[in-house]
Formats: structure tokens, C-alpha cells, sequence
């Protein structure tokens, strides 16, 4: 009785219910897109879901994050989300993984699952899974957000274009939700569109999103679908020499000062400098003999919004008098 | 010939418009056009943008009157 609803509809049947329940999809990233296409998938009963997430929820996950409680904060996503999902249907397997992706686990990972879905909110990851479902040959399912905007699409599924065919030249502007901010609805509407496309694929049911590029606008309410070709040298590139690591390492351009950098480690680009402290936002608090008083520090992050908190309250509350802001943001102090 | 172009993303911020209508010689192909704008709205990293014609993903080619032109950059937020 509990497919019952969906077993109903032509797409579905007795059939596709047992077709869902022999598959398996691993979600990237149990964030704003990967929350609500996991519960939706679980809902649904899709056989197997694996989680892979290293992030722990923090307060500001909860607008978009609704997976999450309030009692959740500062506890591992994947852990939370497991007792969540299993709650929602015990039916499902669930696999969790708390470690990020990386080059090292990203193919041998995509192997134990049919279709993997993109929950990340950086480029370099969205490469990772790009050229590891190349490798593995594993179709998936695409999403993405700056502001009030959304993109979504499917990559290499039968034989179709990647993510390189639609952009094979990276940007160093990559921008979080986090930094742009973003309304919780967002991330909701794509990732449960995700879950919609993996439904799709697993059924076998309507027109997946291959080759097709859906934009969407939230507040126009203007949706447009682009055509993407295949770009056969961009996936031969791949099938050849394995998975491409795209990481943006910067220097900064003057040596003598010191910097501390508050954005979290998944923030493009990244500088390799001794003269800069890594310290995310999210550990400051916990961190904050780390950061000597005597000497003075310029304090940034992507676009300098969040480093100017963070110089003020740290002078307010810390009596940190050795911090000055970095007004435009990482881009202003790197090299080239 | 006249041409209508969209704007997504930081290029619409950028650009302070979602949409407009441009008059440009009859000879401009995409990729000066690209160049044109960039230059305009001053849009950084312009490698990395994508550029569609009439909801088909294009590079290099001739431009027509009435041609509707996307400018696409990549996005990462999640």
C-alpha cells in the first residue's frame, strides 16, 4: 500500500515499483539539492542510496536543509540524514559515507551504484563526478544555483554529452550559496527535479534531460531549455587519461603580509601560501588561539561579506585590534 | 540586424538586465559579439561562458537578424 499512489500512474506499475526497488542511486553532497532528492528517492523506494557528505549540519543548512532538526546541529549530515531517511521508509538500504570525494575513492564509489546525482555547490567536485562516471560509465544527474537561478541536466547517459561538453573551460568565480545567498525553495525545486530525472531513468518513463540544459528562473518564473552537443574529444580526453583534477590554486601577490582565509575548504580558488591561515568560518570559534594578535592580519573570503563579521566581531568580543577586512574579496589579493 | 539577447547568472548582474535587444552590422559573428559585450559589461573569466543561438549551444558561427542569443556562465551553488 505504500507505492500504491505511484504504482497507480501508467509509468509506473507493478513493474516499475520493482525496478525501483532493484536500484541504486549515491548521492553527492547532502546539502540543499541532495536533502530533498534523497528524501524523495527514499519515498519512493528506490532500492539502495548511498550518501557521501564530511560536513556536519550548522544553523544556516536549516532554511534549504529541512532534513534537519534543530537537535541536528553540529552532528555529521550523513549520519543525521541515514536515522532521518530510515524513519521515512526502513525499506531502503542506506549506505553513508563520511569523507569527501575525491580522485582516490570517486570511481571505485560510482561502481557499486546505477545512477549518481550531483549534490555539490563547487566546480572542482562537479569535474570529479563528471570524469569518474566517464570512467565508471555511469549516467548523472546534474544541478546547480547562483541566487535565483537554477541549471540542471543529465551527463553522460546512452552515450550523451558531459559536463565538459557543456563547459569545457572552468571558472575561478565559483561562488557558493553560502557567499550569494539563496532562497530555501531553490535548491528544493532543483533537487527534487533531480530526484524526478533519476525516477525518469530508472522507469524508463518520458524525456531525460540528455543533451538538454533546463534553465530556471524563480523569480521571472521564465524556464528555458538550451541544446548542449557532444563534444566527443572533451570524453575521449577523459576515457584516456583517467580523471582530470580541476583545482584552482592561486598565490597571493604580495608575500609579506599575513592573511587569514575564513572561507570553508571547498571554496574556489584555493591559495597555497605559508603567509595565509586557514581557518573556515565554520571551525572559528573553536579555533581562535590559532590566530596571533601581535602582528597584523588582512581577513578575507570570497567577496569580503563574511570576512567584514568576522573582523568586526572578532574586535568587538575578542579584542582582536590586528584585523583589517580585505573589501573585494579573495580575487583582489591573488596572482594573475 | 537586430538581435535579442539573454543574460543569466553573474553576466545578467553584471550586465544589470536579464534581456535586450541589440542593432549590430549585418557581419558580426558570435564570437565577436562575445568579445563586444564582454568588453562592455566588462565580464570577467569570459573563457569559461557558453553562448547559445536560438536554444542551441554554439560557438564560431554567423549571426542572422532576429537571432536570440544566450549568454550562459557556469554556476557551482547547491
Amino acid at each position: 500500500m505504500r507505492y500504491d499512489r505511484q504504482i497507480k500512474l501508467n509509468e509506473v506499475g507493478a513493474s516499475g515499483q520493482e525496478k525501483l526497488r532493484q536500484a541504486s542511486v549515491l548521492i553527492v553532497g547532502v546539502g540543499g539539492l541532495g536533502c530533498p532528492a534523497a528524501q524523495f528517492l527514499v519515498g519512493a523506494g528506490i532500492g539502495r542510496i548511498g550518501l557521501i557528505d564530511y560536513d556536519r549540519v550548522s544553523l544556516s543548512n536549516l532554511h534549504r536543509q529541512v532534513l534537519f532538526s534543530e537537535e541536528d546541529l553540529g552532528k555529521p549530515k550523513v549520519h543525521v540524514a541515514k536515522h532521518k531517511l530510515q524513519q521515512l521508509n526502513s525499506e531502503v538500504e542506506i549506505d553513508i559515507f563520511e569523507e569527501p570525494l575525491s580522485i582516490e575513492n570517486a570511481e571505485n564509489l560510482f561502481q557499486m551504484y546505477d545512477i549518481i546525482l550531483d549534490g555539490t555547490d563547487n566546480f572542482e567536485t562537479k569535474y570529479l563526478i563528471n570524469d569518474a562516471c566517464i570512467l565508471a560509465e555511469k549516467p548523472w544527474v546534474y544541478a546547480s544555483i547562483y541566487k535565483n537561478e537554477g541549471q540542471i541536466s543529465v551527463f553522460n547517459y546512452q552515450d550523451g554529452p558531459s559536463y565538459r561538453c557543456l563547459f569545457p573551460q572552468t571558472t575561478r568565480q565559483n561562488i557558493s550559496c553560502e557567499e550569494t545567498g539563496v532562497l530555501g525553495v531553490t535548491p528544493g525545486i532543483l533537487g527534487t527535479m533531480q530526484a524526478a530525472e533519476v525516477l525518469k531513468i530508472i522507469l524508463g518513463a518520458g524525456t531525460i534531460l540528455s543533451g538538454n540544459l533546463k534553465l530556471i528562473n524563480i523569480l521571472s518564473g521564465k524556464d528555458q531549455i538550451l541544446k548542449i552537443s557532444k563534444r566527443t574529444e572533451e570524453i575521449e580526453k577523459i576515457k584516456n587519461q583517467g580523471i582530470i583534477p580541476v583545482s584552482i590554486h592561486c598565490r597571493i601577490s604580495d608575500e609579506t603580509k599575513l592573511y587569514l582565509d575564513i572561507r570553508e575548504i571547498f571554496e574556489q580558488p584555493r591559495i597555497s601560501s605559508d603567509r595565509v591561515l586557514q581557518i573556515p568560518l565554520s571551525e572559528l570559534e573553536d579555533r581562535l588561539e590559532e590566530i596571533p594578535k601581535q602582528e597584523d592580519i588582512l581577513v578575507f573570503c570570497q567577496s569580503g561579506k563574511r570576512s567584514k563579521k568576522v573582523v568586526d566581531l572578532l574586535k568587538a568580543e575578542f579584542n582582536f585590534n590586528n584585523l583589517k577586512n580585505v573589501e573585494g574579496g579573495v580575487e583582489t589579493i591573488i596572482d594573475g | 540586424m537586430k538581435l535579442n539577447i539573454k543574460y543569466f547568472g553573474i553576466i545578467a548582474e553584471a550586465a544589470g538586465k536579464t534581456e535586450e535587444v541589440l542593432e549590430v552590422s549585418d557581419e558580426v559573428s558570435l564570437d565577436e559579439l562575445k568579445q563586444e559585450r564582454v568588453q562592455n559589461y566588462k565580464i570577467q573569466d569570459p573563457d569559461s561562458i557558453q553562448l547559445a543561438v536560438n536554444h542551441e549551444l554554439k560557438f564560431n558561427i554567423k549571426l542572422k537578424d532576429g537571432d536570440e542569443i544566450a549568454f550562459l556562465p557556469p554556476f557551482a551553488g547547491g
